[in-house]
Order: structure tokens, then sequence, then C-alpha cells
């Protein structure tokens, strides 16, 4: 069976690494072939982009070498694909080449769109690439005091980045001794701070205490950069000295450009993970349209739950378990305060009181990552 | 309306209904109708809330067997 990983991120490299373990028999006899383009060589460990805004670590340390990540026995290459010929059970590639499939992955991820509101990408700070969050960190040094403003475009990656980020911006400028001249105004999309209901209930309180101010059912329409004014869709403004954004995303380019989704976003079966109307053809990750959160665990339990069907398929023919929705989110509480919130399709998170613990241990997860990504733990 | 689109968020804690709903609104075409399904009680108030915020039009909010469907009409 040949099976062919479409992107090289979180989720497509637990699948590929997943898989070939589970098969290692079956890829020596040529019997399975685990193939994987992407568009880079090199792999990002993205949630460090969080503490690269604040100088807490370098670009450099968020890179890793995508082939060094991999399995012995997974083809790799540096090809973008650009066209997906589902009806031939084909893609075609940057380089001119065709791959042929009998099941395909799309792993392709999310990108932030800030250019689809007028006025953000100019006038706002934002950390989701490494280039916007070195800018960011270079502004924020620079920065005296004033009003910041925090505003979340819909839907973004990360559910929990707009909440980490407020938190440590507190953290960062009271450790410089700034905190009586700089008002933090936090905005939230729909009507409470956070999106889980328990989360917003432990957040609300904590940006009392900290004297952090917040506006809900905010979701951004436009920046006037020269008034420094954020307008809400709800027709409320937001005055601003520094404008932080937790930008809007889209799917890939190439995933709408082809008509596999709306936005980028494929329709995908919730917990079969198949494309809606395919059965050799699964999505899993930010390019997914279910409705969950566009998170590196979402990605990594799913890559989970397929690498198990997946190598049934081989073996068995058929499919053997369903993904049943799980998540789970480190909550940044400040500078070394952590929480943490675990879900899924049935059950809501019960976040506990932010601890120090809870904090190192995502700070050594930001390390152990990348044995994670390799499918050691 | 047959060719109408549906929001699946059932289930769906994070981002929920509501947040499902406003990006799959910044996808649609003004005039277009949506229908949102959730499985959070919650949902038959907050939704309407912000779509009367906002400025669009609600065309149904009912229950039916523990599901909210809640159809939308984008006017802007
Ligand atoms: C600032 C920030 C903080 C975050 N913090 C957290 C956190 O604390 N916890 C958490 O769980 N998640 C976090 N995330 C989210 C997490 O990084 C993503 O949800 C995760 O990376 C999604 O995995 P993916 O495999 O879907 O996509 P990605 O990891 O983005 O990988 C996409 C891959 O597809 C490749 N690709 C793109 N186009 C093509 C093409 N045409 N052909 C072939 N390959 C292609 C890319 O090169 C890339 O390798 C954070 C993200 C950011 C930006």
């Amino acid at each position: 069976m040949k099976i062919l990983i479409v992107g090289g991120g979180m989720g497509g490299t637990i699948l590929a690494n997943n898989l070939a373990r589970r098969l290692p028999a079956e890829l020596k006899a040529g019997k399975a072939r685990i193939t994987m383009l992407s568009a880079s060589d090199k792999h990002m460990y993205q949630p460090g982009l969080l503490y690269l805004a604040f100088g807490r670590t370098t670009p450099d340390e968020l890179y890793r070498d995508q082939a060094s990540l991999l399995e012995p026995g997974i083809k790799f290459f540096v090809d973008p694909v650009e066209q997906f010929l589902l009806d031939k059970n084909q893609v075609k590639t940057k380089s001119g080449k065709t791959y042929d499939y009998d099941v395909m992955v799309i792993a392709t991820g999310s990108r932030p769109v800030p250019e689809t509101i007028p006025g953000l990408a100019e006038h706002s700070e934002t950390f989701y690439t490494e280039e916007t969050a070195v800018k960011m960190f270079r502004r924020l040094q620079g920065f005296e005091g004033g009003r910041v403003v925090i505003a979340v475009g819909v839907p973004h990656k990360c559910p929990m980045a707009p909440l980490e980020i407020t938190f440590m911006l507190h953290d960062y400028f009271k450790d410089r001794g700034l905190l009586d001249k700089v008002k933090l105004h936090y905005t939230y999309p729909i009507g409470r701070v956070h999106s889980l209901e328990n989360v917003a209930k432990w957040a609300a309180p904590e940006f009392d205490r900290l004297g952090i101010t917040y506006e809900t059912l905010f979701n951004i329409k436009e920046v006037d950069g020269k008034a420094k004014v954020v307008h809400s869709e709800e027709g409320t403004q937001a005055p601003f000295d520094l404008l932080i954004s937790i930008p809007a995303h889209r799917g890939m380019e190439v995933i709408e450009k082809n008509g596999l989704g709306q936005g980028g976003w494929i329709p995908t079966n919730r917990t079969r993970l198949n494309m809606e109307g395919r059965d050799n053809v699964f999505a899993l990750g930010d390019t997914t349209n279910i409705p969950i959160s566009k998170a590196g665990s979402t990605a990594h339990f799913e890559a989970e739950a397929l690498g198990e069907n997946i190598a049934a398929m081989v073996k068995l023919g058929a499919p053997v378990r369903d993904y049943d929705g799980k998540v789970f989110c480190f909550i940044e509480a400040g500078k070394d305060r952590a929480t943490y919130a675990m879900f899924d399709y049935q059950n809501p998170p019960q976040p506990k009181e932010p601890t120090r613990a809870v904090h190192w241990f995502k700070m050594a997860y930001n390390k152990l990552y990348w044995v994670s990504a390799r499918g050691l733990l | 309306m047959s060719d109408r689109k549906v929001i699946d968020a059932r289930g769906s804690f994070c981002p929920g209904p509501l947040m499902e709903l406003i990006a799959g609104m910044k996808l649609a075409q003004v005039g277009e109708e949506l229908e949102l399904l959730s499985t959070d009680k919650g949902s038959a108030n907050d939704v309407p809330e912000w779509i009367r915020k906002v400025g669009h039009e609600i065309l149904d909010n009912r229950e039916e067997l523990g599901v909210w469907h809640i159809v939308v009409k984008k006017m802007k």
C-alpha cells in the first residue's frame, strides 16, 4: 500500500513515525511504502514563538532538520504539492513530479492572514511567525508605557494563546517595573474571556486581580493606525498605544485553490478523519474543518488514531478505532505558573489552579517535543 | 433552502459553536444563510445576542432532540 503524507509539521511527522513503527515488516517487504512531501526541509516548533516574542528563546532553538526527525524507511521529499487529483489518486508537485497513492493524508496546517483585516498587519504586533515574533520582541523592548490592547481574530490556532500572551505581557512589564505605566486591555470575540467556559471562569477573576481590563463580543473590523484605534464588528472601539494581535487564520491556499475546502479547511469526518466523500483521503491537524482546537495536541492525538487505523487498513483491510476529540492544552498563567485544559467531544475541561510545577512541565515539554515528534513519547 | 451551509459544532467545547459561526460568517457571502448545529444550550442565547449586535439576521432558533438548529443570514 502506497501511503502519501502531505505536510511535514506536527501532525504529518507524528503520523509518519507512528506508521513506520507499526509497519516495519511491511516496509521491509515492500508491502507498504510511506512517502512524505513537505514545503520545507526544516521543522519548526511553533509553540516556541510565544517565548521568542519575549526573548526567552532564540529562532535557531525552534528548528530541527525535518529528515532527522523521521524513522528510517520513510521517503521524504521537499516538494510541495500544487495539485490534488483525487479521482486519479495522484498529486502533482512544484518540481513537476507526479506521486501516486493508495491512501493519502493531508496535514498542511494553517496560516495567519492578518491582511484580511484593514490596517491589522501594519499596525499590530504578533508572534505567529518567526519574523513577527522577533519584531514584537524588539517593539516590547522599546515600549516604555501606555495602553496595550490584545485583539483576537477568528479562527486562530492555539486557543490558549490570547490568554497566555496577556498573562505573560503582565509579568514582562512587571519585571521591567513598568506596571504603573502600562494598561493592559484584553478583548475576545465571544461573550466571555475564553471559549472554554471553565477556563473563562478561572481567567476573568485572574484578570480582575491583576488589574487587566477586558471587553467581550469584540471582533476586529479594522485598525485605524493614525488614530490608534481598533474598531470592532460590534460597533465599539479600543484605543491603543501598542496593539498585540492574534490574527485570524486560514488553511493553505493550495487546499482552497484545488477546491478541497472553503477557507482551506477540508471537510473531515470527526471520528474517522477521512475527507467527506472519500475513504482513502484523510486530513489531520489544523487543516480539518472539525470544530475543535487548532492545536499541536489535536494533531498529535489525531495522528495516533490515524496511525492505528491506516496500519490496520494494511494488516486487516479496515480501520479499527475512532478519534474521540481529545485535546490537551497547557495554559501559561504568567512567566512562571501554568495550568492545563484537557477535553474531548463528550467531556469539558476542569482546569486547576496554576502552579509552578505545571509551568516547568511545559518548559520541559518544549524540549521533549522533539522526542514526541519522533513517536517516542 | 437545500444549499444552505451547515456548520456542525455539536460537541465543540473549544472553539465552540459561536466561534465556529463567526468563522463561517467571515467566509460567507452577503445574503447567504448558514445553519449552526450546537449541543451547547448557551448557544440559544449567545448566538442571537451576537447576531443582533453585529447586524445580521436570525431566521430560526429551535431545539430538536438536544440539538439547537440556529439559522442565520449574513446581512453585510
Ligand atoms: C505562537 C503559537 C503557539 C502555539 N502554542 C501551542 C501550544 O502551546 N500547544 C499546542 O498544542 N499547539 C500550539 N500551537 C499550534 C500548533 O503549532 C499547530 O496547531 C500545529 O503545528 C498544527 O500541526 P499541523 O501538522 O496541522 O500543521 P503544521 O505543524 O503547521 O505543519 C504543516 C506542514 O505542511 C507543510 N506544507 C504546507 N504546504 C504544503 C504543500 N503545499 N505541500 C506539502 N507540504 C506543505 C509545511 O511545510 C509544514 O511542514 C501554537 C502555534 C503557534 C503559532
